[in-house]
């Protein structure tokens, strides 16, 4: 199948979020999406697979003009699309949510479509239990569920919308041999990442976006430089390390014990050193973000854990002395636990402002929330809806909305999202705070991120937790041993 | 195009009515009426005197209270179908309190101002328990307000026929009327009464500064878009839901309490008159902008009252108005969500 796209355009107020697009992907053929925050990439891929439709512009699907009316319409058609935030239905059974989707019969086959389903699953590697609650499942899981539902569905056109963030390198890995797989198959594959080596090792092509542009294409052998010029104007540089000097102990940890129906975590022991950064390895669901769950006073701990941040021990305080004592957990999952859809940028800073007061003080809170918006670059107005923004947009507003002076930030994959100057800025604004002694500890999946920014490093497998490692001595080859399980006593 | 303009959406509006008269007139067709005879009546009923038109705004003010409640619950994302209970057991409370002191020797005025108290307390607790059995037992809202609504039905009965039933035998019209000195005054000659009025309308003046102008309307508002995030900016969550089922609650009571002082003067079987669900589609037609409460609560009353004339002069059932109050519900949600799909379109 090959697709081409002529001249779309499509506004959203006043914002022109796709600028005359016009882009043809043959099959069998990975094509790599990139582009700076809000340039518009998600905007295309939601045209192309019927979320939204385009204000001017064609769509041809092996030289047919087409109409698409919706996602299911985009399905019938072969196009599947995995968003950026996965849109699924929580509160439900992996197996109903699949048979949500699928057409036909009054009395499905359970039995049948989970066998179908393992056995897809199997094929690209992917574990998955029908009988789990979608609820339950990490951000990565639900997209590894995404992408073998959508392959159930009969997609021959994959969008993927940033899928990587979220994932561990060997299932990133597993994931790329896949969609190679797919392609060799003459599917065509769209992949839309910030990460350039992502896109280098991975996509045949790249269209690079900016400002609702298509600034530009390029074919492999790629050269990150052009890319990177392409992308921001400019060329860009990783930040450094910046080295923790104290000897204050903001954290202690002793004895940590957390028990999960999947794992059980025992007898971590740690202090954290005020401005101090510690990075979390590990595959999805080793444990790690039940560990930083737990830090965040979101999660219960058990038997003699004792947990004190600046001296005060909030072992067995509520949530709301973890807030007080300046502890500040920013979630991954950015719809649903970091943000409110339905309310504005200006309403979300109210609520993070000081609401002590009977009545709110429109005036000072607008005035904040500009400065806010201009301060962390947000492309958006106080009056914009959160869920409105680009990804990368949510994620600004979710560290904007941190307050000052807090003592230990706690981050799910920050960078989740951000383009690569955003992610260099925001390690800048880290660093800020790490400067006035706030420790900070975070996951992610990117280990050159964790190597780079981290002073000592904690690996995370199957509930186990390594000794802490200092950054400067360690390399991404040793990591990708811990966290694939070598080198973990008992 | 630029579909998101208000006269685009106040378009859709105007449509969705249109079409909630054109179902309520095949209604009217099929029971043998004239449509266009049935909507003069009804006109005529509720505007065609000062008498009339009072009698209109005595049925507002309970679906002012009513109304000013869901918009409440509705915020924090609550379903509060108890309402319906919850006025009925604010009348109960004030009844209760009426006649522990209809004999005593404190002031008519103190007696009342403690019998609407009451009244708002009757109210709160017993939103309070729906509240309860939602927060810390998990039963649905719904479920948990349906029971209580039952409930109260049967308490007021076993009341009315039970012990407080009138000297020699109990009967449907209610419990032996109070003396007048306990009406809430009303204006000479007509049903309607300044306190009553005054209450609903600060009632609902309140409930929009409360949710448009105070921290705690917007930690409400965040609560009910999303309980989970909600909880991670560190709002408790539980405390605010059961705030808005006592404020709903308390306001229902209200109602509740004027019904029997202002209105009946005494505890009669149908005491809520289903202004609780009335006040529930009123929230959902405004779409839960505390602003229009006022203008389409009185609609509303309108037809409640201009129908009570259709037995009498056409032989229909007086139900009629709820036909036509449904239609418009079910119309508007529907028009809502078709502009919604046409807009993604465009
Ligand atoms: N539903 C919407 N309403 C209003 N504006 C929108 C909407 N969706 C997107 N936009 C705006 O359109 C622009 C492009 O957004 P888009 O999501 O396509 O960016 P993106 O390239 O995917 O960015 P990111 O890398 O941050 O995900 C942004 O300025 C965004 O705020
Ligand atoms: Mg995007």
């Amino acid at each position: 199948m090959k697709v081409e796209l002529r001249s779309i355009h499509k506004y959203f107020g006043p914002v022109h979020a796709n600028n005359n697009i016009s882009l043809t992907i043959l099959p069998g053929t990975i094509q790599g999406i990139v582009g700076e925050n809000g340039a518009g990439k998600s905007t295309l891929m939601k045209i192309l697979s019927g979320f939204i439709q385009a204000d001017e512009g064609e769509i041809l699907l092996d030289d047919q003009v087409i109409t698409i009316h919706s996602p299911s319409d985009a399905l019938k058609r072969g196009i599947g699309m995995l968003h950026q935030d996965p849109l699924d239905f929580p509160p439900m059974k992996v197996i109903d949510n699949l048979l949500i989707g699928q057409e036909g019969g009054l009395f499905p086959n359970k039995r049948k479509v989970a066998a179908d389903i393992k056995k897809l699953a199997n094929q690209f590697g992917f574990s998955i239990d029908t009988e789990a609650y979608v609820e339950g499942l990490t951000v990565g899981e639900r997209q590894q569920l995404e992408i073998i539902r959508l392959l159930w569905m009969g997609a021959r056109i994959l969008i993927l919308d940033e899928p990587t963030t979220g994932i561990s390198a060997s299932q990133k890995e597993k994931l790329f041999e896949t969609l190679t797989r797919l392609a060799s198959e003459g599917m065509i594959v769209i992949f839309v990442s910030h990460k350039l080596e992502e896109i280098e090792t991975l996509c045949h092509r790249a269209a690079v976006f900016r400002g609702g542009l298509l600034v530009g294409e390029a074919i492999q052998p790629y050269h990150t430089d052009d890319l990177v010029r392409l992308m921001f104007g400019k060329p860009m540089e990783l930040g450094s390390r910046l080295g923790c000097h104290s000897e204050e102990n903001v954290v202690e940890i002793h004895n940590l014990e957390i028990e999960d129906p999947r794992l059980h975590i025992r007898d971590v022991d740690l202090d954290v050193k005020a401005g101090e950064v510690i990075g979390l390895a590990g595959m999805e669901g080793s444990g790690q973000r039940l560990f930083l769950r737990a830090l965040g006073g979101l999660l219960a701990t058990t038997g003699r854990t004792k947990l004190l941040v600046k001296g005060h021990d909030l072992t067995h305080e509520p949530y709301s002395s973890y807030l007080k004592t300046g502890v500040a957990y920013v979630p991954a999952d950015r719809m649903e636990e970091g943000l409110i859809p339905g309310l504005t940028l200006k309403e979300h800073f109210i609520l993070t402002g000081d609401t002590k007061k009977l009545f709110i003080d429109q005036e000072e809170s607008l005035h904040r929330t500009k400065v806010k918006i201009s301060e962390f670059n947000i492309k958006g107005r106080p009056d914009s809806y959160v869920e409105e923004l680009s990804g990368g947009n949510q994620q600004r507003a979710l560290l904007a909305l941190l307050n000052e002076p807090l003592s230990l930030v706690l981050l799910e994959h920050p960078s989740r999202g951000l383009d690569l100057e955003s992610t260099i800025w925001l390690w800048e604004k880290l660093k800020e705070r790490c400067k006035t002694g706030t420790a900070v500890i975070f996951i992610s999946s990117d280990l050159e991120q964790i190597l780079h920014y981290s002073d000592r490093i904690l690996v995370f497998f199957g509930g186990k937790v390594s000794k802490p490692m200092l950054a400067a001595e360690t390399n991404v080859d040793q990591l990708g041993q811990l966290i694939g399980g070598k080198g973990f006593v008992n | 195009m630029k579909s998101g303009s208000r006269w685009y959406r106040f378009g859709i509006q105007v449509a969705a009515v249109v079409l909630a008269l054109v179902f309520t007139s095949i209604i009217l067709l099929i029971a043998k009426a004239q449509p266009l005879e049935a909507y003069k009546n009804i006109l005529v009923g509720s505007f065609s005197s000062i008498e009339a038109i009072t009698n209109v705004i005595v049925v507002w003010i309970p679906l002012l209270l009513a109304s000013a409640g869901a918009l409440v619950t509705f915020t924090a994302g609550l379903w509060n179908i108890g309402i319906e209970g919850q006025i009925t057991l604010g009348a109960i409370s004030t009844t209760l309190v009426l006649r522990l002191l209809q004999h005593s020797d404190v002031s008519p005025a103190i007696i009342i101002f403690l019998a609407v108290l009451s009244g708002f307390i009757g109210g709160a607790l017993w939103a309070a328990l729906a509240g309860a059995l939602k927060t810390y037992g998990g039963v649905n809202e719904i479920f948990g307000g349906l029971g209580l609504n039952f409930v109260a039905t049967a308490m007021t009965i076993w009341l009315i026929f039970g012990p407080w039933k009138r000297p020699g035998i109990g009967s449907m019209s209610g419990t032996e009327p109070f003396a007048n000195t306990l009406w809430l005054p009303t204006i000479p000659g007509l049903r309607l009464s300044w306190w009553s009025l005054l209450i609903g309308i600060l009632a609902l003046v309140l409930v929009y500064v409360l949710l448009s102008n105070t921290h705690f309307g917007l930690k409400l508002k965040a609560v009910g878009k999303n309980r989970k995030a909600a909880s991670v900016f560190g709002i408790p969550t539980s405390n605010f839901m059961m705030s808005a089922f006592l404020i709903c609650g308390g306001l229902a009571g209200l109602a509740g309490a004027l019904q029997v002082l202002a209105v009946y003067h005494r505890l009669i079987p149908s005491i809520s008159s289903g202004y609780g669900y009335l006040g529930l589609m009123v929230g959902m037609l405004i779409n839960y902008q505390a602003i229009w409460a006022a203008p389409v609560a009185f609609f509303f009353a309108a037809l409640n009252f201009g129908s009570i004339q259709l037995p009498i002069v056409m032989k229909l059932d007086s139900s009629l108005s709820g036909v036509l109050q449904g239609a418009l519900v079910l119309f508007v949600l529907m028009m809502d969500g078709v502009r919604k799909r046409f807009e993604k379109k465009a």
